[in-house]
């Protein structure tokens, strides 16, 4: 190995559900950073850790079931240890292999493909408690001369076995020469296809060989750059030769899984004393009676659905009164210490509204990814999507959907990350576009306001459910409606394609550890914080000068701040276009000076609460819950009529519809076009969501006003 | 083994609690080759635990750990019923 090289570069790999993070996380402790790889916006977890003074570099690698890839995050994992190049990635020094040691026979597929690649490994045997359990003996010593590899019994979240790991990862692993070998005629095609000289890249070739020889003609989106990048004109005369020879004898994907269970099977006899299957499935069968139950199994997840949506929305209250009490604070602090003027214009009403608008979100989401850590650590995510792939295949999508989709109602941007895990292009993309549907916690504070300052206050159906909380929760029964058909019609037209599958692991369920589901949430609250917050903030500070310039004189002098402020802004490039568009905004009922405060929202629908603060002639430190700006809405009369009210229940619910539909988030969109890597998307889904939200605010304008009127 | 004079079995029409042995996967897409991978090989024994709320999607298990795939996906993978082994689990 190099001297000069500090430090040695390892790859934790393994089958998801192994205890593979929990083993990083003791591995590196706090000495964590995420990133991204390039070219995709998976998380890259690298650690670092000392051993006898060498610094060991651990990356996470996403769990995989196999390296012929099946989906974005599994190409990653492929990529790394194929293409370390491609991938902008050091070559792996060493790789450890995570097995679930009460799963064996599955787990091993992966860890045999691995250690044919000519990188020194290590087998991590985590996990063995569950299979004492379930009275399994694994003979390690045995497992260790069969595999040809050291193997480390490790418990990653009792801190087991990690020093051990530690050193058999600084004290140069050994390259596995254990091989499963193929019948002599693939062997051949392969020695012939593999002009590498050396011996690592040659193993890669064998490898990319494999993979292309087993996967078939529908590639599906995964672009296999590694296969290009290794294919020579041997390779591919070879490849085309071997495949005519399978495709004509049948079977050609099965020769690589046939081939190596034989030989997994054959060395787990060897190794496993006494491997009681059906035991070590009495806890999980006596849970899943319960939690997949098709009758108990729903109303269970009824209720984690009620619990989590309680949580987001109501335990959020304090630590999201004391962000905005914070930010006012401070608002009002700088206002005392810097002279009124530009600068202080724009540091209170662009800098700080803009980051508070944010922040104030920042509870909710958390809340969101910590019970959706929860629940994944415990392994209920599986068996959620597993209830709800019933429902969801109806519309062409599968229960792998649902996740990303439940993370939308606290925000898109968690959610659309969250689609990374679907592995046909065309649904993945379904999913994304129609994430921004579901209504997020920013269409709340719209809801709330609009809710108090249009709909009465009246008890309906014998006085049990309150006509405002019934508007309210029909706001988001229309976006998943909505959701629905989009989806319905995206999967028919753009994105045509079969019914996902659905093959899934029901992992066996563990105690969350809250250690590594407080580090997630943190950093996935943090990456909320970075995507939303910048561009928020740009545009918070653009939507400031549009409403700042140009600065009109006062015409009379006594009149009061609150009422300059609305000239003001009357007078500004934002007001001029406001009253520019009324004649688009009329036939839903709104006024020139909605139209603006919706033109304005444009970067976030939030925004718009403060916009109309400011432009129903008050300060612009109103929020949904200040009684005065309910109450200059429900004042508020038309220019040209001072008899006609604006705010009248027709009026009221065609503004809710358009925000409940609508793309007013350029996070999102941006996040779009992160995940994309294109354009493309964001636009469209800008421009269906907008005339969506156009057309339907229009004809519930219309329906609500003839029957209101009746 | 035996070919049995019957028509062909597959996941999909497997009662519950009742363990078969995987015959062959059929299909030659990316889909057939996961359910090969995650250990649906010819030999391996399978049991038919349950379904979800509308009979769809099912449950499997196979080497110790819990599978679930849709009724389409199941139909893909041909197996044999071993008649000692539906004893055995309709004991437990």
């Amino acid at each position: 190995m190099n001297e000069n090289d500090k430090s040695l570069h390892v790859a934790l790999l393994g089958n998801p559900n192994t205890g593979k993070s929990s083993l990083f996380n003791a591995l590196v402790g706090g000495q964590q950073q995420v990133g991204n790889y390039p070219g995709a916006t998976i998380e890259k977890f690298v650690g670092r850790c000392k051993h006898e003074g060498r610094e060991l570099a651990i990356v996470d690698l996403p769990g995989l079931y196999s390296l012929n890839p099946a989906s974005p995050d599994e190409q990653v994992a492929v990529d790394v240890l194929l293409t370390p190049n491609a991938a902008d990635m050091q070559g792996m020094d060493v790789v450890v292999c995570v097995l679930d040691a009460s799963n064996l026979v599955r787990n091993l597929y992966l860890t045999t493909q691995v250690l044919e690649l000519g990188i020194p490994a290590i087998v991590a045997l985590n996990m063995m408690d569950v299979a004492t359990q379930a009275e399994t003996t694994i003979d390690v010593k045995q497992l260790s001369s069969a595999l040809g590899v050291p193997v480390v019994v490790t418990h990653g979240s009792r801190q087991q076995g990690i020093g051990e790991l530690r050193s058999a990862i600084a004290s140069a692993a050994v390259v596995a020469t254990t091989k499963v070998t193929f019948s002599e005629s693939i062997e051949a095609a392969i020695a012939a296809a593999t002009t590498a000289t050396f011996d690592q890249e040659a193993a890669c070739q064998r490898r990319c060989f494999l993979n292309e020889l087993t996967l078939s003609t529908d590639n599906e989106s995964l672009e296999n750059e590694q296969a290009k990048a290794n294919q020579t004109t041997e390779f591919s005369a070879e490849l085309d030769l071997c495949k005519q020879q399978f495709d004509a004898a049948g079977d050609r994907i099965s020769i690589e899984p046939i081939a190596r269970y034989a030989w997994i099977n054959q060395v787990v006899s060897s190794v496993v004393v006494r491997a009681d299957t059906e035991r070590s499935l009495v806890r999980r069968r006596w849970l899943d009676r319960v939690l997949i139950h098709p009758f108990s199994g729903s109303l269970v997840f009824l209720a984690m659905l009620t619990l989590l949506f309680q949580a987001v929305f109501s335990w959020s209250g304090p630590a999201m009164d004391l962000i905005s009490m914070l930010f006012q604070w401070l608002g009002s602090g700088v206002e005392s210490l810097i002279t009124q003027g530009m600068l202080r214009s724009l540091i209170v009403d662009g800098l700080i509204a803009g980051i508070g608008g944010v922040v104030i979100f920042l509870p909710q989401i958390l809340i969101l990814f910590f019970f959706i850590g929860l629940m994944e650590d415990f392994g209920y995510m599986a068996r959620a999507a597993y209830l709800m792939d019933n429902i969801m295949s109806k519309v062409g999508l599968s229960g792998k959907s649902f996740i990303p989709l439940l993370s939308s109602f606290a925000c898109a941007i968690p959610g659309i990350m969250a689609a990374r895990s679907i592995k046909n292009r065309n649904d993945r993309l379904a999913t994304m576009l129609i994430a921004p549907l579901m209504s997020c916690s920013a269409r709340l504070p719209v809801y709330i306001l609009i809710t108090a300052a249009c709909i009465p206050e009246r008890q309906i159906l014998g006085g049990w459910v309150s006509q405002q909380a019934l508007v309210l929760l029909s706001m988001y029964l229309l976006g998943i409606v909505v959701a629905i058909c989009v989806a319905w019609i995206l999967k028919k037209t753009m994105l045509k394609g079969k019914t996902p599958v659905f093959v899934m692991e029901l992992p066996s369920f563990k105690m969350p550890s809250i250690s590594i589901v407080s580090r997630k949430m943190f950093q996935q609250g943090m990456d909320f914080v970075k995507q939303a917050g910048t561009l928020i903030l740009a545009c918070t500070v653009l939507i400031w000068a549009l409403a700042y310039f140009p600065r009109s004189e006062p015409a009379v002098e006594q009149l009061s701040a609150t009422q300059t402020s609305g000239i003001q802004l009357r007078n500004s490039y934002l007001g001029r276009a406001g009253q520019a568009i009324e004649p688009v905004v009329r036939p839903l009922g709104w006024d020139w000076k909605i139209g603006i405060a919706v033109l304005a929202s444009f970067p976030a629908r939030e925004v718009v609460v403060g916009t109309m603060g400011v432009i129903y002639n008050l300060g612009d430190e109103e929020d949904e819950a200040s009684a005065g700006l309910k109450d200059h809405l429900k004042n508020a009369t038309w220019d040209d009529d001072p008899s006609k009210p604006v705010f009248t229940v027709p009026v009221g619910l065609s503004i809710m519809v358009f925000f409940a539909l609508c793309a007013q988030c350029v996070s999102t969109l941006a996040v779009l076009k992160k995940e994309t890597q294109s354009w493309r998307w964001p636009l469209f889904t800008f421009v269906y969501m907008t005339v969506l939200a156009y057309v339907a605010a229009w004809v519930t304008f219309v329906v609500a006003s003839n029957c209101l009127s009746v | 083994m035996k070919v049995s004079p019957m028509p062909p079995l597959y996941l999909s029409d497997l009662r519950r609690r009742t363990a078969a042995n995987v015959v062959a996967v059929h299909g030659a897409d990316g889909v057939s080759l996961r359910l090969l991978e995650m250990g649906l090989v010819p030999g391996t024994q399978v049991t038919r635990v349950g379904s979800g709320p509308m009979g769809d999607p099912l449950e499997f298990e196979l080497l110790g750990f819990s599978l679930s795939l849709r009724k389409t996906e199941a139909r893909r993978v041909e197996v044999q019923v071993q008649e000692v082994r539906e004893k055995d689990a309709s004991q437990s």
